[in-house]
């Protein structure tokens, strides 16, 4: 119970170490494309990246910190993703951030702090090291957002951000308490104990459940706490929008099935109800509100809450099967969505930031305009983007929605079959405004003559995303029996 | 059978690897090389299924040609190709088209024709994907991912109103299918955990799912068929895609719908299929007649084979629910028989348009002046489409109004009567546009058909009259196969 058992935490403190040697090191810095920080990042993270995927193969789930984190496959996996996620983000941003005097010292660091609170959240065992993963995460990407200071509209985004995610913080936070004061403990295992035997306070239980899944909402930008997300991600530099909308996604995946799954399965018949209202909202507004943009990022903002709504979905299996072989099942296909989710997502945002040059974001729909005729490389790889989030085989994206379909189907139960109908209904909504992007990209004749300035590390690491969708879309399985691994070891560990 | 065990991947993976190529290394200025390898392309993905039509043995229904493979293990997915009788001759009719429609373009086509071809050969492998998958998924995913290609095509080298015909086809289609992947995950669950589609025809099922399972797969398929009155995709895809575009919708798309309805509808769910034959078959009537008449009154070609399509395909579901053998033999010979003669008709209304860039009946006359040989080729064409003796047009038809007559003498007696408006609808056209005094300059300054159209219209004829004349390889491949798919649509599976 006491022991400590660094070991187990190598990656996080490896992360720590090398955020703070970057920092420091940024000052003696004076090449303006900061490539000594800029490599030195990415080799750290690389390192990180290697830590996770070694320990990925035993499996076993190890407490540390007297409890205070539990490494599991699923955290393992979780990490290692997130941490490829901020590597990639990172390539992308380097030469957009150039021309936009965001190219400090501080986007790396601030990168690295989130990436740490990211980790944190993913192996917190305990109600008070996942709030603290969470702030530490929230307040680095408050900072990011507002790094291009004399930019209204990011510095507007920022002041959105944080005021809103200070308070959804100030829910998840009340939430916890109301848990600690029913249950008597912080400790994950112990509340999971204490609402196994019953006999605690119901209302203050539910009161706290309430919050709790709000502050989680909020967290992963499902309606109706989703009213920060198109802001922001249209108001921040893009490089920071795609560190706002990849990796953050993993944690507050991983936090639902800590929080929720693991501590307050006793509740799931409660929470599961809530999940499955935001959902079907979250599908809803998402689908329809991202018909009317014209904006990019601002589509791919509300197509980004009808995704996580879909994810979601995952969730709702136990409500009538009760066993865990479905609940299992469920999970794991969740947490593929959300993998391929920000996989996809990477793409996306990198191609913007690929387009975009000094003093053209790139950001609009019609910016993309004859695409295929421009440079039918990129025009190509956003295709596959598109047709992956709208499920259209054979990119991942429909695998990730057959995963959380079968989920459903196979509880036997008629609301969630119907709930499936509906599920695919409204992402027959959404696919209108995928192909739109296609449509504009090659049918459309190109607006402006420019040819596209492309950075070779950019360029290659946006064709090895888009053959990563592409190939995961022919060969799924590795990827899924993974997932469905992870989750049912660490359910059982 | 072991030594040819990989002929069906071949045929559907050579023609997508020269589509990839093609997209690869394509650029507009090497438009010259684009073209010789999508014709080599074509011509060996067309080479590698003649094992099939060789080695096919005709003597069993079991499928022929199989490969199995895991593939999803955690969904317990196979990659599982073969093919029976039912689905034998779409694998090298689909290559042969696809050689046509590569020859179609091959002057039309300046803007990008790399992509344009890459596109059709991968939508040609994709499809033959289609007939040959024998997993439930696996057909799924070559199934809407025969969209993406079609999709791009129309929308890229097709009319003034592309964009909106591109979507249309693209959401109509998926919505029908969505509700068929809830179709085919319901199946896999209740089948307990497998996607192959031969486990899901023994499955006993009772009435109820029956009805949903065959609700679900009649949207997907009856929307890709079409039949009425969910045919309104059709026209408009048909009218603003390019040439090719519409040779291959019409002579390959349309089947992979009535495909589904022999290989899902009434396999699974027989009860719920002879339950709701009647509703059906009324569709397909009003189809044939209603489509018909429809038809007649067009005044754009393109837009009057389109319809043409519909009610022949009104002919297919027809024949397939009135449940015996001259029905759903017929309903397959018309198939195969529909993507010759609607592929020459779409190639002869390309001819001229691209002589003229009109598809207006009115803006021709006196064609058969100016280009005598065109008109002897179109005049065999519009033959074979009103269903002469003696043309692929003439065998499905026949056997399938005698089978509805078996069936129901009334039946019978209503589909005949397309067969009238087919007559008239067909060669009405041919007169106004073909017959009469040259009306006018454009139609004055046609030259003839050259070498390369030559080359694609006789072979197009010979496809033709060999099946009107020889039909008999056609229904001895598929004797044993729909017998036995008889057979067992007569078996009821409610337990």
């Amino acid at each position: 119970m006491t022991d400590l058992n660094w070991l187990a935490v190598t990656p996080e403190i490896v992360l720590l170490g090398m955020a703070c040697l970057v920092a420091l090191l940024d000052l003696f810095v004076t090449c303006p494309q900061r490539r000594p920080t800029y490599y030195l990042t990415l080799a750290s993270l690389a390192a990180v990246a290697a830590l996770h995927l070694c320990a990925l193969d035993s499996g076993a789930s190890v407490y540390a910190m007297q409890q205070m984190v539990v490494t599991d496959a699923m955290g393992h996996l979780l990490s290692l993703s997130a941490t490829l996620a901020v590597m990639g983000s990172l390539v992308y941003a380097q030469v957009y951030a150039g021309p936009r005097e965001m190219l400090k010292g501080e986007l790396f660091t601030l990168s690295m702090f989130a990436l740490l609170g990211i980790s944190i959240m993913i192996i917190g065992n305990n109600f008070l090291s996942i709030y603290l993963g969470l702030e530490l995460m929230s307040l680095s990407l408050y900072a990011l957002v507002a790094l291009r200071r004399d930019h209204a509209q990011a510095t507007e985004a920022a002041m959105k951000y944080f005021v809103l995610g200070a308070l959804a913080s100030g829910f998840l936070l009340y939430g916890l308490s109301m848990m600690y004061g029913a249950t008597g403990s912080l400790d994950i295992g112990e509340v999971y104990k204490a609402t196994l035997a019953g006999d605690l306070n119901k209302q203050v239980l539910a009161f706290g459940l309430v919050f709790i899944v709000a502050g989680l909402a909020f967290k992963l930008g499902v309606v109706p706490f989703h009213m920060w997300v198109p802001d922001v991600y249209q108001g921040a530099p893009t490089a920071v929008t795609l560190l706002v909308a990849g990796a953050p996604k993993l944690a507050a995946f991983a936090i639902t099935i800590r929080l929720l799954v693991e501590g307050l399965i006793n509740l799931a018949t409660d929470w599961q109800q809530m999940l499955m209202i935001l959902a079907v909202a979250s599908m809803t507004i998402g689908n329809l509100a991202a018909i009317a943009q014209t904006n990019l990022k601002r589509m791919l903002a509300y197509s980004g809450i009808a995704q996580l709504g879909f994810m979601l979905l995952g969730f709702v299996p136990t409500v009538v099967a009760g066993n865990t072989v479905s609940a299992g099942n469920g999970y794991g296909s969740a947490l593929f969505y959300v993998l391929t989710y920000v996989l996809t997502t990477l793409g996306t945002f990198g191609l913007i930031m690929v387009l975009s040059r000094p003093g053209f974001e790139s950001e609009q729909i019609s910016d993309l305009a004859g695409l295929a005729k421009r440079n039918p490389m990129l025009a190509g790889v956003m295709a596959v983007f598109m047709f992956s989030l709208a499920g259209i085989p054979p990119t991942v994206g429909f695998y990730a929605k057959l995963a959380v379909l079968q989920a459903l189907i196979t509880t036997n139960s008629s609301l969630l079959l119907q709930l499936s109908v509906l599920a695919v209904l409204l992402s027959l909504v959404g696919a209108f405004y995928y192909l739109r992007v296609v449509k504009v990209m090659y049918f459309d004749e190109p607006a402006q003559g420019a040819p596209v300035v492309e950075a070779s590390g950019a360029r290659l690491l946006l064709s090895i995303n888009a053959l990563a969708v592409l190939a995961l879309g022919i060969l799924p399985s590795g990827l899924m029996s993974l997932c469905a691994k992870a989750i049912t070891q660490s359910l059982a560990g | 059978m072991q030594t040819m065990s990989s002929i069906l991947s071949l045929a559907i993976w050579l023609p997508v690897a020269f589509g990839v190529l093609l997209l690869a290394v394509g650029r507009q200025e090497n438009a010259g090389v684009a073209r010789w390898i999508a014709l080599i392309g074509a011509v060996i993905g067309f080479l590698v299924t003649v094992p099939v039509m060789i080695g096919f043995d005709n003597s069993t229904a079991a499928m022929q040609f199989v490969e199995k493979a895991a593939w999803i293990e955690r969904f317990n997915v196979f990659y599982h190709l073969g093919v029976d009788g039912i689905s034998m001759w779409f694998v090298p009719l689909t290559a042969f088209i696809t050689i046509i429609v590569v020859l179609a373009g091959w002057e039309v086509i300046e803007d990008r024709p790399h992509q344009y071809y890459g596109a059709f050969l991968i939508l040609s492998g994709l499809t033959v994907g289609v007939f040959s998958a024998l997993d439930g998924l696996l057909f799924y995913v070559f199934f809407e991912a025969t969209l993406i290609p079609m999709y791009i095509i129309i929308g890229v080298w097709g009319g003034p109103r592309r964009v909106y015909a591109a979507f249309k086809f693209f959401l109509y289609t998926l919505l029908g299918s969505l509700l068929m992947l809830i179709a085919l995950v319901f199946l896999y669950y209740k089948s307990g955990g497998s996607f192959q589609i031969t486990d899901w025809h023994k499955l006993p099922l009772a009435a109820t799912p029956q009805a949903l399972l065959f609700g679900a797969f009649f949207a997907a398929f009856a929307v890709k068929v079409p039949m009425w009155p969910v045919h309104t995709w059709l026209p408009d895809a048909h009218v603003e895609a390019p040439t090719g575009g519409s040779i291959v919708l019409a002579a390959i798309m349309l089947k992979l719908g009535c495909y589904g309805f022999l290989r899902f509808v009434l396999p699974i769910a027989p009860d719920a299929s002879h339950e709701f034959a009647p509703v059906v078959i009324t569709l397909s009537l009003i189809g044939v007649i209603y489509i018909g008449l429809v038809a007649m009154v067009q005044q754009d070609m393109k837009k009057l084979v389109a319809y043409s399509s519909i009610a022949h395909m009104g002919f297919v579901t027809l024949g397939f629910f009135i449940f015996n053998e001259l029905g759903i033999s017929g309903g397959i010979v018309q198939m195969i028989s529909h993507g010759f003669v609607s592929g020459a008709m779409f190639m002869s209304i390309g001819v001229l348009y691209d002589r003229v860039h009109s598809r207006e009946i009115a803006a021709y006359g006196g064609v058969v002046n100016t280009m005598p040989k065109f008109a002897a080729f179109a005049l065999l064409f519009s033959m074979a489409n009103c269903g002469l003796p003696g043309t692929a047009g003439f065998v499905g038809e026949w056997m399938v109004i005698l089978g509805a007559v078996k069936y129901d003498f009334l039946i019978g007696l209503l589909s005949a009567t397309a067969l009238i408006f087919g007559a008239a609808y067909t060669l009405w056209m041919y007169k106004r546009v073909y017959f009469g005094d040259v009306t006018n300059d454009d139609v004055r300054g046609l030259s003839d058909i050259n070498a390369r159209e030559f080359l694609i219209l006789a072979v197009l004829a010979a496809a033709v009259l060999w099946m009107g004349i020889q039909p008999k390889p056609f229904t001895d491949a598929m004797h044993v196969s729909v017998t036995e798919l008889l057979k067992h649509v007569a078996q009821s599976k409610l337990n």
